[in-house]
């Protein structure tokens, strides 16, 4: 990651110093009135050609290969109609005709709410019990095998038994999420804060420290990386599990979508709904990507 | 006031550990006593337990038998009283260097200082290492040797009683690590603190003790021969490159490690 050499200790990254340029109310330390740069070096546009190219010569790649393919096909869209049908599609996305008639933006919106929901409700529970397993030995071996039977199991095989208990669709997609998503973060936590280096805690044993010292100056610190990457696990597996969950349950949500689609034998649009569904799920794993590096230290 | 001669007391320690390999039996026999105010060397070959021995002191270890005391009282846990200077500096990374020595600072002294005490002491004690310029650095931002001073002063800011140093010089370049003996010494002379070091470099014993104690190849090490350094302080490198009673000292380390405990490590080898 970017060096944090000529920054403020907080700024770990320029990414988040720019952030904080763009909103300065919002940052945590007063700072003097910017200094004058340095005079601009020219602009670098071999490095952007660089960045620039490659991915859009794998994405003209695969269009082209389609659009190849398709050509004389009666069943599969083209590139070009598919294009077209996504213009008018997100041309109006948050129109509402009944439940189960709404914009593309509602369902993708209503799949991200049960997401969050469920994601939200794992890492309340994921992350202490992660703490926890980390920190006592008999826990550990206690819950061990519980985690190791539990978490290779299909999300879809979770849903009957939440729609079973819950007795309705959406609060069982969202068990379905949560008990998905959970292992990721418990799992890694307890492995980062198995592996908060001795030295650390022998630092805390001779100042002696307070326990609350210790998880918030010395655990915490030290197993966020790990924690992070759980996190984005969690939430990368999430959005795996929503569409499945919601193409069985219903309602309103991408999954039900492409489902509903299908069952209209809308071929272009389903494509445009994999589409979206890949850059959202892009999007939130560049989200979580910013996170941890804003909370990542050099050692 | 009368110096305590037994500040810190060792009698008839050992050390065994459960490993799954087995037991290993890592220190038999320990006798020592540390006076107040002086300043003794553990030296060695590897893997002879005189880090065990050390951590034995700092509370990090327990005994398997034997008894040590510090100041009279039983070393049962580890304690600020028993501030250590670990070989890898052990600086928490999310820190800044101030930050790291804050948070001693404050444990030791939070209880009964003002906010601005504490913040003078943390500064202070920067300075003492010549660490004043980069207090908001973080430790991956300075070198080693500064990483190392910071440990220093983390130890030092506790006003401990004894200052327990596993190796501090061992990663460091050799010109570095002569300042920092230079600085140490120094530091020592104005604080007056009781120290206990361990180094498996013979110079950096000779010039910095008091006493150097020699230590057996393990397993099942105990204290071999204990030397009297007699040379006056303050103490120049340079001048005493020459002295005889230097020479003479430094001799003795080099025959007892290399002629006397020296075929262990040829069997290994």
């Amino acid at each position: 990651m970017v060096s944090a050499v000529f920054h403020s200790p907080l700024e770990a990254s320029q990414d988040a110093a720019a952030a904080r340029a763009s909103n300065p109310p919002a940052a945590p330390v007063a700072r003097p009135a910017p200094v004058p740069k340095a005079p601009r070096q020219p602009f670098d546009w071999r490095s952007l050609w660089l960045a620039v190219l490659p991915p859009v010569i794998g994405l003209a790649l695969l269009v082209g290969i389609w659009g190849i393919l398709t050509q004389n096909s009666t069943t599969f869209p083209t590139p070009k109609v598919t294009f077209e049908a996504a213009v008018k599609l997100f041309a109006d996305p948050f129109y509402s005709n009944g439940p189960n008639d709404q914009g593309i933006g509602w369902n993708i919106l209503f799949s991200l709410q049960r997401v969050a929901v469920g994601f939200g409700l794992a890492a309340a529970v994921g992350i202490p019990m992660g703490f926890m397993i980390g920190r006592f030995s008999f826990l550990n071996r206690m819950l061990n095998p519980l985690i190791s039977l539990l978490r290779p199991v299909s999300p879809l095989a979770w849903l009957p038994i939440g729609l079973l208990v819950f007795k309705s669709a959406n609060p069982a997609a969202i068990w379905t999420i949560f008990i998905c998503s959970i292992w990721p973060m418990i799992i890694n936590t307890a492995v980062g804060v198995q592996r908060v280096p001795e030295d650390y805690l022998n630092v805390a044993r001779v100042l002696n420290l307070s326990e609350w010292k210790v998880i918030t100056k010395i655990l915490f610190p030290a197993v966020l990386p790990y924690m992070l990457t759980g996190v984005r696990l969690s939430v990368g597996t999430a959005w795996l599990v929503i569409v499945a969950a919601e193409m069985l349950t219903g309602g309103v949500g991408i999954g039900f979508w492409v489902w509903d689609e299908w069952n209209n034998l809308n071929v272009k649009h389903i494509i445009i709904a994999i589409f979206v569904i890949g850059i959202v799920g892009l999007l939130l794993e560049q989200l979580l990507v910013g996170i941890a590096k804003r909370f990542s230290y050099d050692d | 006031m009368t110096t305590d001669q037994q500040y810190i007391k060792v009698e008839n320690a050992e050390m065994v550990f459960e490993t799954k390999k087995g037991r290993f039996h890592a220190l038999r026999e320990i006798d020592l006593s540390v006076a107040q105010g002086e300043f003794v060397t553990l030296i060695g070959h590897s893997g002879c337990g005189k880090s065990t021995l050390l951590n034995l002191i700092a509370g990090l270890l327990k005994a398997t038998s034997g008894v040590l005391l510090c100041d009279k009282r039983e070393i049962a846990a580890p304690g600020p009283e028993r501030a250590v200077v670990f070989q890898n500096h052990s600086l928490l990374p999310w820190l800044s260097c101030a930050e790291n020595v804050h948070l001693a600072v404050e444990r030791v002294f939070g209880a009964n200082e003002s906010k601005a005490q504490l913040k003078a002491r943390t500064q202070a004690a920067l300075e003492l290492v010549g660490m004043g310029h980069a207090v908001n650095k973080r430790p991956h931002e300075v070198s080693g040797g500064m990483k190392q001073r910071v440990g220093i002063a983390r130890a030092l800011a506790m006003e401990p009683k004894v200052l327990l140093m596993d190796e501090p010089f061992g990663a460091l370049d050799a010109l570095t690590r002569a300042h920092l003996q230079d600085e140490l010494l120094k530091i020592v002379a104005r604080t007056k603190s009781t120290v206990v070091m361990v180094t498996h470099d013979v110079d950096e014993a000779v010039l910095l003790s008091d006493r150097i104690v020699m230590m057996t190849n393990g397993p099942a090490a105990t204290i071999g021969e204990i030397l009297r350094v007699d040379l006056a302080r303050p103490r120049n490198r340079v001048e005493l490159a020459e002295d005889r009673n230097y020479v003479h000292c430094r001799k003795a380390v080099l025959d007892f490690l290399y002629t006397r405990q020296g075929h262990v490590e040829k069997a290994a080898a």
